[in-house]
């Protein structure tokens, strides 16, 4: 039974906090909607509202880091890369400086629609020079991407959850920079997924396996640096084809990043990259969204299917029961 | 225009001379630069020739140099596990007690440069790697140009940048002011209104911040282009204590700084004449952002314009 988690970041982040008096947090209107409310009121004096204005709380940032402070910025991710980008670029990243941007709502997670929704945040981040890009897709991951970030001797930008979650990985095997988690080991297909979708693609490798295929599923939670010996051993060794599934738009994330990865290995099988396919999204439920873009489970084994140009006759209701969660209780519901 | 400060006559302290005679030689040292590159920003040199002699030789609470430096040959962008040289060096070593200077407009690169030279900071031969590939004195400075902390080239992102840096000294304890020079035109972006909101909210009173007003940008005069004006009424409703002065008067310059209040920044409005110095100038009215020679003819009228310049100095 899969143990969910109810804003985890909330707590982990005032407790990692106690100890570290460099680490300020700066937030635009969004402080309860980023899960720091709290934080601020048990750190009143490393607490700044910068409003709503973006452009200048990434020229803060960056004047705090100058002088030796960790600023880590919460807003929605749409607000720190669309909003700001030449500010981030130039105040942040070209200095190279320590703010941690933690990014939230990546990808289709929201109801808020096309505004909030960040769906080519890692395209333009990896494009960013001096950058680190992680990506958080469980519990784990958002209590133990905090150290990794803290570590990095430059801009961070991190693709964060909030509210409900799913504990996928235990809480012994904490976040660790450019190392991919293998899920499971195999050679027909490489299945390489991130984020919230690696919980669909559990679920899809299960039912494949039980097909007869077999699938090594790595989960990357390091979108830049992308080199990762892990990630290039598995390409060299599969035989069937690639899949990549990412909540994001497949122009420049995960699934460019491992095309990139095998043109440079001559990695010389097919490619099948999974994810918003060049196209902006809209405000519905996550589940909806999931299953319209293809960012579910049966999407990934259809791409199974093509690859192996083979039906695997996998009844859909053969997968295990999805976890739907509250998506429309009022415990679940999207407020700003 | 209104002058809420006025020079008092007769003053004649030893740092009134000393810092007339450093703007007179940024602009001829800067005009002879202009006309050996055959163009160059000769505008903003005759613009803040007075408030950059004014901070470098006695706004600025900077340690003095200990020898003028000679900049270093550039050695790659900022990037982790690597070393990465700061132009701030030329404005002294950073201490608690010392002011910080963030220079804006970093178009205004090379009357920066001799401004360092002539208050001792930068070697005389620094200004010879003005614009030469593989050199840090670049022609739009980066953090790695003498006199930058920041890179501020897209314009407006010092000050905001500013504001980190005086919050984290206030936080510190430290008794250093963050000064911040901005040309006007930035006062058209949205970041320098969004950056004044914060300064007031958080009641940054450690803040300076002094504009070059000399009303014109790259497309001409800016009441043509945008209009920001009015200037001072605009940033006193957004929470800042302004003195406006004759931005070419030295002694309503440092009567200006005196006048900052608790829990806001200080803006002084240097309004300035972009010819000032070269009246030549005037003639290409309204278009005064970069000098561009159109013809030999006119080179020549601005040769003769600059001996003139250097016949009076030497009397």
């Amino acid at each position: 039974m899969l143990e969910i988690v109810k804003r985890p970041h909330v707590e982990n982040f005032i407790e990692w906090s106690r100890n570290r008096p460099e680490v300020l947090v700066l937030s635009a209107d969004l402080t309860n909607s980023c899960e720091v409310g709290r934080w601020r009121d048990t750190y009143p004096d490393r607490f700044f509202s910068m409003g709503m204005a973006e452009q200048n709380m990434m020229g803060v940032a960056a004047g705090l880091a100058r002088e030796g402070y960790t600023p880590w910025i919460h807003t929605f991710a749409v607000f720190i890369y669309r909003r700001s980008y030449d500010q981030l670029a130039m105040s942040i990243a070209y200095p190279n400086l320590p703010a941690r941007m933690v990014g939230f709502l990546p990808g289709i997670v929201t109801p808020g629609g096309v505004t909030h929704q960040a769906i080519e945040d890692v395209s333009i981040m990896r494009a960013t020079p001096n950058m680190t890009i992680l990506e958080t897709g469980d519990a784990t991951e958002v209590e133990t991407v905090l150290d990794v970030a803290q570590a990095v001797d430059g801009p961070v930008y991190i693709r964060m959850l909030r509210g409900e979650m799913p504990r996928l990985f235990p809480k012994s095997e904490p976040f660790q920079l450019n190392k991919a988690r293998v899920l499971s080991e195999g050679d027909d297909i490489l299945l390489i997924t991130s984020g919230i979708v690696t919980e669909e693609a559990i679920r899809a490798t299960k039912a494949v396996s039980l097909a007869g295929v077999s699938v090594q599923h790595l989960h990357v939670s390091t979108l830049k640096p992308f080199n990762d010996s892990i990630v290039k051993k598995a390409l060299s060794g599969v035989k069937g084809g690639v899949i990549t599934m990412e909540n994001h738009t497949i122009v420049g994330g995960l699934g460019s990043a491992v095309a990139e990865l095998m043109a440079e290995s001559a990695c010389a099988v097919p490619l099948l990259r999974f994810g918003l396919l060049d196209t902006y999204a809209h405000g519905a439920s996550r589940q909806y969204l999931m299953a319209e873009y293809e960012l579910d489970a049966a999407a990934l084994i259809r791409g199974v299917e093509a690859i192996l140009k083979r039906p695997l006759n996998i009844a859909l209701d053969a997968l295990e029961e999805a976890r739907i969660e509250d998506m429309h209780s009022l415990a679940k519901a999207e407020a700003l | 225009m209104s002058k809420n400060v006025q020079a008092e006559p007769g003053n004649d302290d030893a740092w009134i001379q000393k810092a007339k005679a450093i703007a007179a030689a940024i602009r001829l040292r800067g005009f002879e630069y202009v006309m050996q590159a055959n163009g160059g920003y000769l505008s903003q040199i005759c613009s803040a020739a007075e408030l950059l002699a004014y901070l470098y030789s006695h706004g600025l609470n900077l340690a003095p140099p200990e020898a003028p430096l000679k900049p270093s040959a550039f050695t790659g962008v900022p990037r982790a596990g690597a070393g990465y040289e700061t132009g701030a060096r030329f404005n002294g070593e950073s201490l608690p007690d010392r002011d910080r200077f963030f220079f804006s407009p970093a178009h205004y690169a090379l009357p920066l440069y001799v401004a360092l030279i002539e208050t001792g900071r930068m070697h005389p031969d620094g200004l010879s790697e003005f614009n030469k590939d593989g050199s840090t004195v670049e022609l739009i400075g980066a953090e790695h140009s003498p006199g930058f902390e920041t890179t501020t080239g897209s314009l407006s992102q010092a000050l905001s940048q500013a504001a980190g840096v005086a919050i984290a000294r206030r936080m510190k304890g430290e008794a250093g002011l963050i000064w911040v020079m901005m040309s006007d035109g930035e006062y058209q972006e949205g970041q320098t209104w969004e950056a004044f909101q914060a300064i007031a909210f958080h009641r940054l009173d450690n803040m300076r911040v002094i504009v070059d007003v000399n009303e014109q940008q790259c497309d001409g005069p800016m009441e043509l282009v945008m209009k920001i004006e009015p200037l001072a009424e605009r940033l006193r409703a957004f929470g800042a204590t302004v003195v406006e002065i004759d931005g070419h008067d030295l002694v309503a310059m440092d009567a200006a700084k005196t006048r900052a209040e608790p829990g806001k920044a200080l803006v002084i409005l240097a309004r300035t004449d972009p010819a000032r110095g070269v009246p030549l100038l005037n003639e290409r009215c309204p278009m005064l952002h970069y000098l561009r020679f159109t013809s030999a003819e006119e080179k020549n009228k601005y040769e003769a314009e600059l001996a003139a310049m250097r016949e009076r100095s030497s009397c």
